[in-house]
């Protein structure tokens, strides 16, 4: 029966034409992909494949130009934001977006994110929230939890030496220059679809000139955690979700 | 009667073996394969059951690697 | 003003006029003594108004040369400006613009060092600015004006040069050629490049992927080791053609002379008036300015020394362009060295005094 149903025109979902086949350095189970995933199929959905611009991180998606066919710069550790801003500015009409994570974005980046977000450039900033450094091994991040065991806390996050996770994106829906805030993430269906929004929403408000967009995947890393992909999904909804909680900070897009 | 049914198709050698089509599959469609892996090393995500398939394409979108194509018909039954 | 006329102004505000008049699409930076005129002064002309030409005020240093960054990137013919400490800042933007190979232009107006430093001029980041500065085997090219006329000619030539071997290029000035105020002719206007000749001239730029073409992918990161060997070795053949086509100097008086004094930027015009000075004494001395601090011009000093009794560089440091005099002269001669430091500016009597308690 299913030699029936295989047939082009019953496709209903595939991989997203600008993600190319080559194979990703993520982590099975990685929330990396996903994300890339819908990123691509939004740029395809608003018909901008010819004129979108991509600024990578340092970090896992250093490599995001290698699995999306679209222009991308990589840029220095935290300084997206800083080289999306030229771009912006000098290209008006172009679609320009970061793609960073939490330490690129809160940690060695904290300037640069605030002020570009502040100044409202015309550009989306999509922030994978994983609560560590996955690259370099499984370090602490910004994000990391109370109590949460990495690399260089081994004994788990503790306030007093450590501080307190960081709640950037609360930080940025203050900011003037934001015109949308959100909080969102790729383990379920319904969440992804939530998240495809959002990002559409945010790289519309860019296009239309509102300002600027933070759009933050709370996500997992199961390496860093140290636990399978199923089990990394099912402690980010019972930890991470109550300090990074879900939803809309701040639309004044008035985008529906 | 009609219904409609599903089909789906992995990308063996792009599947990392990660499960989380097959927790999400809402009609338990799909396994890992049981003796096989693929040229990775990865045992690699198979419809197990794929007359049960409805074509939801939830395993596609929560697949991190695009690994899944998703095909869906209204058939007679 | 019109075509051609002389106006006066400081070496900073020349900067400033002569971006726009180039063509400059942007510049990004940050205020820091003794350079924030030339912010100041594209902020005062509102270039966005009449060539479109973008001018923001970074939040940093850091912020800036990223920007550069993204916009060399992007194509466009973008600078930014500051003096030593923040140059030290923009150290990690430049090497990632040298490997990633882009045409960025940065402007140094040298301040006293190390550290904080002072706010009077100096000469001391010479080995910052010819030996990289960042991490990684890569050169920028150094230009260093000695006039608010070099001020205004360079900017045009850095980005030429920049964009000709898409590579980062520098200006390497100092608080005393920024902040006096001279004659000078400003470049006239050249118009902004449109869209088809930015895509003509870079068609490595990250503007969008149409449809004719492959993604541009702008990185310096190349894990695979033979790969990264490769593309080293490809900016090492790059800098290899910059040093046999790029080399620029003057000389003056070396034709009769029996010493040599080498300097370069505001440390040349005092040793022109040593220069004078010591010939009013009987002591025929001659001066050698590299204008390319890199390329330098090893091949011309090894050159002008022939016949020469001694060679002094004067500079306003503890001894750094003195290195590579010594390198190119390779034991010839006798090479020493005077300099003043922290930021107090040499007399051309000290250059004559040194000179002769050196080389005589």
């Amino acid at each position: 029966m299913s030699n029936e149903i295989i047939s082009p025109e019953n496709l209903v979902y595939t991989k997203p034409k600008l993600m190319n086949d080559t194979i990703m350095h993520y982590c099975p189970g990685c929330s990396h992909g996903v994300v890339h995933k819908l990123v691509a199929e939004v740029i395809a959905d608003m018909q901008m494949e010819e004129k979108t611009i991509g600024v990578s991180p340092v970090g896992c998606a250093v490599f995001a130009y290698r699995y999306l066919d679209i222009d991308w710069q990589e840029a220095a550790h935290g300084r997206a934001p800083a080289v999306a801003t030229a771009i912006k500015r000098l290209w008006p009409d172009r679609l320009v977006f970061t793609y960073q994570g939490d330490g690129d974005l809160a940690c060695i980046g904290t300037a640069e994110t605030i002020h570009a977000l502040n100044r409202g450039e015309n550009i989306t900033i999509v922030f994978i929230n994983n609560a560590i450094y996955g690259m370099t091994g499984g370090q602490m991040a910004p994000t990391t939890l109370i109590g949460q065991k990495t690399s260089t806390c081994p004994y788990g996050r503790d306030p007093e030496i450590h501080g307190y996770p960081l709640n950037i994106t609360e930080l940025a829906s203050n900011l003037q220059g934001t015109c949308y805030v959100t909080r969102q993430s790729v383990e379920t269906a319904p969440a992804i679809r939530q998240a495809k929004k959002a990002i559409r929403k945010a790289f519309t408000a860019s296009m239309e000139g509102k300002g600027s967009s933070l759009v933050e995947i709370v996500s997992t890393c199961n390496s860093g955690w140290k636990v399978s992909p199923v089990e990394a999904n099912k402690w980010m909804e019972e930890n991470m979700f109550t300090v990074y909680p879900k939803g809309d900070l701040k639309d004044t897009t008035g985008i529906k | 009667m009609s219904k409609i049914k599903g089909a789906i198709v992995v990308d063996v050698d792009r599947c990392k073996g990660c499960s989380l089509c097959v927790v999400a599959c809402p009609e338990e469609v799909i396994a890992l394969a049981q003796k096989n892996v693929n040229v990775h090393g990865y045992r690699y995500a198979e419809p197990i059951h794929p007359d049960d398939c409805i074509g939801c394409a939830i395993c596609g979108m929560v697949c991190p690697d695009g690994c899944i194509s998703v095909y869906k018909k209204r058939m007679e039954v | 003003m019109a075509d051609g006329e002389v106006t006066l102004m400081k070496g900073n505000e020349a900067i400033a006029h002569a971006a726009v008049r180039c063509g400059a699409d942007g510049f990004f930076g940050y205020p820091i003594t003794p350079q924030s005129e030339i912010i100041e002064t594209l902020a005062l002309m509102k270039p966005w108004e009449t060539t479109g030409m973008v001018v923001l005020q970074a939040e940093s240093e850091v912020a800036s040369i990223n920007m550069v960054y993204g916009g060399a990137g992007a194509g466009k013919r973008v600078m930014t400006s500051s003096s030593s400490p923040g140059i030290s800042l923009m150290q990690e933007g430049i090497s990632y613009m040298a490997g990633a190979e882009l045409p960025g232009v940065f402007v140094n107006v040298q301040r006293g060092g190390p550290g904080l430093g002072t706010i009077q001029p100096s000469q001391s980041d010479y080995f910052q600015s010819t030996r990289g500065g960042g991490n990684g085997d890569y050169n920028v090219i150094v230009l260093a004006p000695n006039s608010v006329q070099e001020m205004a000619d360079f900017v045009d030539l850095a980005f030429n040069l920049a964009f000709k071997y898409r590579n980062p290029a520098m200006i390497l000035s100092d608080g005393v050629i920024g902040q006096m105020m001279e004659k000078v002719v400003l470049p006239p206007f050249k118009p902004r490049r449109t869209e088809e000749e930015i895509v003509k001239e870079c068609p490595w730029a990250t503007i969008g992927r149409t449809k004719d073409r492959e993604p541009n992918i702008l990185t310096s990161l190349e894990l695979k080791s033979e790969v990264m060997e490769m593309r080293n070795i490809h900016l090492q053949e790059k800098y290899k053609a910059i040093r046999e086509n790029e080399v620029r100097y003057e000389t003056l008086m070396l034709d009769d002379a029996d010493y040599m004094i080498v300097s370069f930027g505001s440390a040349a015009r005092i040793s022109e008036k040593a220069i004078e000075l010591a010939r009013a004494e009987g002591l025929k001395v001659g001066l050698f300015r590299p204008i390319t601090l890199w390329p330098f011009p090893e091949k011309a000093i090894v050159a002008a020394i022939q016949g020469k009794k001694g060679v002094l560089v004067a500079e306003i440091n503890a001894g750094q362009m003195v290195q590579d005099v010594r390198l190119a002269v390779n034991g010839i001669v006798k090479v020493e060295h005077f300099g003043r430091l922290g930021g107090i500016v040499p007399d051309p009597e000290e250059i004559v005094e040194a000179l002769k308690e050196k080389l005589l």
